[in-house]
């Protein structure tokens, strides 16, 4: 039995669940749900005003179907949207009070919460199930006026910034995931740096979904100031069980003048298993708004888990002489199904994109890159580069491109190419001549492969990057 | 628009008088019709092309019968004076206002074609809506098969005219070309619109043979403001080779859509177009490239030139099967926009699900290269010759691709490119 497990926890390690106990709302979507997160958070009348409008739009949406990767119907009336560990009723007040069982659990994540762990010089916001655990490094980034917390703790404590900015990227009324997750968001992690502040570190918000029948969603909020810099990553993952959960987060990203984010994912949600039970459902919207002149947003992702993934990271390019960058690696193995990419909405002078897209597909996955640029009437003298690339491993699995191009404007450049093929047995021979065996020179052959999109990540997620994409790939050779 | 249809659908059964069993796909094609409707910017494939809102927009009320056509002493005026007669010797086949005309292959052993031409039409193999009004209304059903190991020795010119007198402001027409094995044929579509206003809707099926080989050129060139909807479906068996190139500049809206299924090994398919609009035109090439088996290959070029406030658009797609090992596909779209109220919408799609395949595509769009203008100015050239020659350059490239000496004469003397 125990040999069993731990055969099951090789393929994914992430896999374990914490037992501990929950507060949950009630089953279902309604109301008094809305109500039920609502007042557990203790939010102002504004915000559930907000959320109803929400909910009174999504009876009326109908949910999306013309993606590619097709799953059976979601039934939203069975899931939980709040839940929480007990130990937080009362929320603690420092690491201290938490929950021992939780710390262990981001010990097993390799999460340093505790203060002899903060060794690399990141500060993390945990967010487990609903509700945020722990933010470290707080005083550091307290002396330069950077908030960084839990998006429920910005609404008590900052609530001006977060009205004025919460949906300003992505409205109550957009499509169906977005206003499901405006009416029930739950947590997730609030970002300002102040003006002219480079912020000293990395902040990482890591998130965890553990009780079983919920759904995650996050809200995120980043605004960065008139000439001030953050780079902000994300990882996450989930217990291994036999049912999809679905995820639905919404991340906003707000730069003004001159201001510059980045924002980097490594998502290492359950994949499901080798049949392709279970596994999350990843139906997540990010969007920035380049507001101010000359900011720039980038977007850099590790797509390796979850069973779909469904998302398309996007920058509007309102400011003049503003910039957007999406780099991004998509791994899908077994039966993984990943549609995702990108829009670039040029709407601003001089404005400038750039998308390195490298879509990688095993055993019977599907992988999909879906992509928008719009060039506007107005947006003089704007450039995009596209670069697609898909490798295939195996005759069971498809890759698919699928760019939208749109120019209106006479002085602008829009390049796109794509590329398909698979590893070629000269490289593999080559490396297995020189001692390597079939795994570890695919392994090195699709790290080359996905180089361009590495670097672009910081360090210590570069690291952990590169392994997830050997480990993501075990099994699919030979 | 229902009972207009259908009023009109009944007219036309009753002057054309097609066999019973006939009246029958016909009357299910236009039920068909009448629940799909024109296709809207809500489908996929019509996305950046909004049928149903350019026909509201620009046909006042939509006729789909014209009794002139019934009329068998009333003789449609051909202008002798088209361009390939003073270039080279061809079969002809005239149709005027979607009804055949003339057929006259005077340069071809007769024994080895067989022509029929009926009333009696056949369902397509495609089921959008379209298609459905086009088998409803036909008035002609042409099926053309050239025999085996029969090469014609002169191209064949189809000289679709279109006459101010039409009352009707719908024309459907329907051609199915069969060429058996080790076939050849050179096909041209020239189109001569001197109607206005009028939806145009062309329904071409080939079928090529083992290692026959077709090709398949279109020319739209003379002004109009007529709508058309050409669509192409090609089936290609084993080494076979399909070359199609297409012109699209004159009429007001046109979308050309070309469907190949390489269906058995060593097949090829090769697309060619150019795109070169003024004034408000909105012109959409559509390809789909279905690669079904083996060692099959396909290579596409298309190429925009967008004056004034003009939308071009391309969307192809390459799809590639799991038994498709070896296939070798190529995509390539480059825009020129001259204005900035022109418009390049592009969609080119990969689909693959076959590991041991090289496919690629690449989209461009953009103005004149600065430096380039700056260069042959500096040689004496003023600004709008520099202009010219750039354009000249940059359609030449799709010009070239034609192996057909002749045709390749023809079209460049139509577009007014030279070397």
């Amino acid at each position: 039995m125990r040999e069993k497990e731990l055969e099951k926890l090789k393929e994914y390690k992430y896999g374990f669940s914490t037992d501990i106990e929950s507060i949950k709302a009630p089953k279902g979507l309604n109301e008094e749900v809305i109500k039920f997160i609502s007042n557990i958070k203790n939010e102002p009348k504004w915000l559930l005003d907000w959320r109803l409008k929400a909910y009174e739009r999504l009876k009326i949406l109908k949910e999306p179907d013309w993606q590619k990767p097709k799953y059976p119907k979601i039934d939203y009336q069975n899931l939980y949207y709040y839940s929480a560990p007990k130990s937080f009723k009362e929320k603690p007040k420092n690491l201290d009070d938490l929950d021992p069982k939780l710390l262990e659990t981001y010990k097993k994540l390799g999460i340093p919460l505790q203060e002899q762990k903060r060794l690399n010089n990141i500060a993390v916001d945990a967010v487990f199930d609903s509700v945020s655990v722990a933010t470290t490094f707080k005083e550091k980034l307290t002396e330069k006026g950077i908030i960084f917390c839990s998006i429920s703790e910005a609404i008590q404590k900052h609530p001006d910034l977060v009205k004025r900015y919460l949906g300003s990227v992505i409205p109550i009324t957009d499509h169906y995931f977005a206003t499901l997750n405006s009416a029930v968001f739950t947590d997730g992690s609030f970002v300002y740096i102040p003006e002219g502040v480079r912020c000293p570190m990395e902040l990482s918000t890591y998130f965890r979904i553990n009780a079983s029948d919920t759904g995650q969603f996050e809200r995120t909020l980043i605004i960065a100031d008139k000439g001030s810099y953050v780079s902000y990553l994300e990882g996450c993952t989930a217990p291994m069980r036999d049912e999809n959960q679905l995820h639905a987060a919404n991340v906003e990203l707000i730069a003004l003048d001159d201001a510059e984010i980045k924002y980097s994912t490594v998502q290492n949600w359950y994949p499901g298993d080798k049949d392709g039970k279970g596994g999350i459902y990843n139906f997540v919207t990010k969007r920035g708004l380049c507001k101010g002149k000359n900011s720039k947003i980038s977007w850099t992702q590790v797509e390796t888990g979850s069973a779909i993934t469904w998302k398309y990271p996007s920058c509007i390019l309102k400011g003049d002489n503003s910039s957007g960058e999406f780099y991004s690696i998509a791994i899908t193995n077994n039966h993984q199904k990943a549609d995702t990419g990108t829009k670039m909405i040029h709407l601003g002078k001089n404005t400038k994109s750039k998308i390195i897209s490298k879509g990688i597909s095993a055993g019977f996955a599907d992988n999909t890159y879906r992509g928008l640029v719009d060039i506007s009437r107005n947006a003089n003298n704007s450039r995009n580069y596209t670069q697609c690339d898909s490798l295939l491993i195996g005759n069971k699995c498809g890759a698919h491109t699928v760019p939208y191009i749109k120019n209106k404007n006479l002085f602008s450049n829009i390049e796109h190419e794509a590329t398909t093929s698979k590893i070629s047995d000269d490289q593999l021979f080559y490396c297995n001549q020189r001692g390597l065996n079939q795994e570890e020179a695919v392994s090195l052959i699709v790290n080359g492969f996905c180089k361009e999109v590495l670097q672009q990540l910081p360090m210590e997620f570069a690291v952990e990057a590169q392994k997830l994409v050997g480990i993501s790939l075990e099994g699919s050779v030979g | 628009m229902t009972n207009q249809i259908k009023t009109d659908f009944d007219k036309v059964i009753k002057y054309l008088k097609p066999p019973k069993e006939n009246i029958n796909l016909r009357k299910k094609s236009l039920n068909k019709f009448i629940n799909l409707g024109f296709p809207q910017k809500k489908e996929e494939d019509w996305k950046f092309f909004d049928l149903n809102q350019i026909i509201s927009s620009n046909i006042k009320d939509l006729k789909f019968f014209d009794k002139e056509l019934f009329d068998k002493k009333n003789k449609i005026l051909i202008p002798k004076n088209a361009l390939p007669f003073k270039l080279f010797e061809h079969n002809k086949i005239i149709i005027a206002n979607g009804a055949v005309h003339t057929i006259d292959f005077r340069y071809e052993d007769l024994k080895k074609i067989n022509i029929t031409n009926t009333a009696k039409n056949q369902s397509s193999n495609t089921n959008h809506s379209l298609a459905y009004l086009n088998s409803a209304f036909t008035t002609n059903y042409l099926k053309i098969i050239i025999k085996k190991n029969y090469s014609l020795n002169k191209p064949v010119i189809l000289y679709n005219f279109t006459n101010e007198k039409i009352t009707s402001t719908n024309i459907n027409q329907r051609l199915d070309i069969v060429l058996e094995d080790n076939s050849r044929l050179n096909l041209i579509n020239l189109f001569t619109d001197y109607s206005s206003d009028n939806f145009i809707n062309i329904n071409h099926e080939f079928k090529v043979g083992k290692d026959s080989i077709l090709k398949n050129y279109k020319i739209d060139d003379k002004e109009n403001s007529n709508i058309k909807y050409f669509y192409n479906n090609i089936d290609l068996d084993q080494n076979s080779l399909v070359e199609n190139f297409i012109l699209s500049s004159g009429s007001k809206f046109i979308k050309n859509e070309i469907n190949c299924n390489l269906q058995a090994k060593y097949a090829s398919a090769f697309v060619s177009g150019i795109i070169n609009l003024d004034g408000a035109k909105q012109h959409e090439i559509k390809t789909n490239i279905n690669h079904l088996a083996e060692n099959t290959k396909s290579y596409q070029l298309i190429k925009s030139v967008l004056n004034e406030n003009s939308k071009g658009i391309f969307q192809g797609k390459i799809f590639v099967d799991s038994i498709a090992q070896k296939t070798n596909g190529y995509q390539l779209s480059k825009a020129l926009l001259l204005n900035e109220n022109a418009e390049f919408d592009g969609k080119p799609e990969l689909e693959i699900y076959a590991d041991d395949v090289k496919c690629s595509h690449g989209s461009t769009s953009g103005s004149l290269d600065e430096n380039s203008i700056f260069y042959l100015m500096s040689r004496g050239l003023n600004h709008k010759e520099a202009k010219k020659l750039l354009i000249n350059g940059f359609l030449l490239d799709v010009v070239e691709k034609i192996t057909d000496l002749e045709i390749k004469k023809l079209i460049k003397e139509i577009i007014g490119v030279s070397e």
